[in-house]
């Protein structure tokens, strides 16, 4: 035996409608099979392939029809990066997060498009993404939201997204204090990727998700937001055998599409006007 | 961070399977819990098997946690395996695809006998 059980295991028991005395009685394999686990509506409906609609502000493309990558199956090094925000004691893990969700979109940095549901973040939710990559060209992707609770959710990326893997936000009580986090597990998607990520990706990433959180922080109420950057290389190994994701490379798709957006607009006119004059 | 509601034995089964029994929450706060019963399972263990009959709850967190072992068992060059995964827990890993990466089986038997191959 590795562990004891801690004073979790009984609020668990409560939380899934057992007294005290059941939850003692019955075996774990009992509960599991009699009761459904109380993460139940916190993770997404399994999905093969995204499906999405159009949504105003953004390209949109790049998502439907993809299938979502982990870090299972990107490329790269894979990183665990974590952003960690101390927001004071006055404000409950649950209260940060409850914001955090419902204006998630607000706490971006300029010049990136977060375009998700008009609830806020829900498990299933698919968001669409237009991120400013330089040059005047907005990479097109999108996540998908894997899992939401009270204290945390996770995102999940989709092929073609810069990286494989999931963020997740949470909040939980460090002493009297609210700690906030955003944490990245991650692989590189494909070698373009992983070539960017060595050559000023990971700077880039780091400053986005510390102005995310300082957004957040000043939403909060924080006076001055003091965010702490830890990254730790989890695995150097690439896995070569995942190259091939080059293929739905976003990044290279949304230079093409950029291109092409002024021909395709030339082609909607001139079709439009061909069946109006028909 | 709260005490992690969990434990996790190791038994031993031949000479190279390990079988690691999981009973309670599976959330980010039990990385020193699997990664102690990963080291109790010790290098000589070329095949882990974990078995999640008793998994009452799992975050995204937990997922993440997995992921880690699974890359620390990779290096080592050993194979991981699960089972008694609920109906749930096994869209998450499918969901996650981690099912790629970790062979599922329904029962401890036929999780011995595929990694035995």
């Amino acid at each position: 035996m590795t562990e004891t059980a801690g004073p979790d295991k009984v609020r668990s028991a409560e939380e899934i409608g057992l007294s005290a005395r059941e939850a003692a009685a019955a075996p774990p394999e009992g509960a599991a099979e009699t009761a459904p686990p109380r993460d139940v509506a916190s993770w997404a409906k399994k999905v093969e392939r995204l499906e999405v609609e159009q949504r105003d502000g953004v390209r949109g493309t790049n998502v439907a029809g993809r299938r979502l990558t982990g870090p299972v199956q990107g490329f790269g090094k894979m990183w665990q990066k974590t952003y960690r925000m101390n927001v004071g004691p006055q404000i409950t893990p649950e209260q940060a997060i409850g914001v955090w969700r419902q204006h998630f979109p607000e706490f971006w940095p300029k010049g990136n498009r977060f375009a998700g549901a008009l609830t806020g973040v829900n498990p299933g939710d698919v968001a669409l993404l237009d991120l400013a990559i330089g040059g005047g060209v907005k990479l097109s992707t999108g996540v998908f939201v894997l899992y939401a609770d009270s204290e945390s959710f996770t995102l999940m990326t989709p092929q073609g997204h810069m990286f494989a893997g999931w963020i997740t936000f949470m909040a939980e009580r460090e002493g009297d204090d609210t700690m906030v986090q955003a944490q990245v597990l991650m692989r590189a998607n494909d070698p373009i990727y992983e070539l960017g990520m060595m050559f000023g990706g990971h700077r880039k990433e780091d400053k986005f998700w510390t102005a995310t959180l300082t957004a957040l922080g000043q939403r909060l109420g924080v006076p001055d937001p003091v965010v702490q950057v830890r990254s730790t290389c989890v695995d150097s190994k690439r896995q070569w055998r995942h190259a091939g994701n080059i293929w739905h490379n976003s990044a290279v798709r949304s230079v093409f599409q950029t291109i092409a957006a002024p021909f395709n607009r030339m082609l909607r006119r001139d079709k439009g006007a061909t069946s109006s004059t028909a | 961070m709260t005490a992690p509601a969990i434990t996790m034995d190791v038994r031993r089964v031949g000479d190279s399977v390990a079988v690691v029994d999981i009973k309670g929450e599976v959330t980010a706060a039990c990385e020193p819990v699997l990664m102690s019963a990963y080291e109790a399972a010790g290098p000589e263990t070329s095949r882990l098997v974990l078995n999640f009959a008793g998994l009452e709850y799992m975050n995204s967190g937990g997922i993440g946690m997995l992921v880690t072992l699974l890359v620390r068992a990779n290096r080592q060059r050993q194979q991981l395996a699960a089972y008694g995964l609920s109906e749930h827990y096994r869209e998450i890993f499918e969901l996650t695809r981690l099912d790629e990466a970790i062979i599922i089986y329904e029962t401890e038997e036929s999780a011995l006998n595929g990694v035995a191959r």
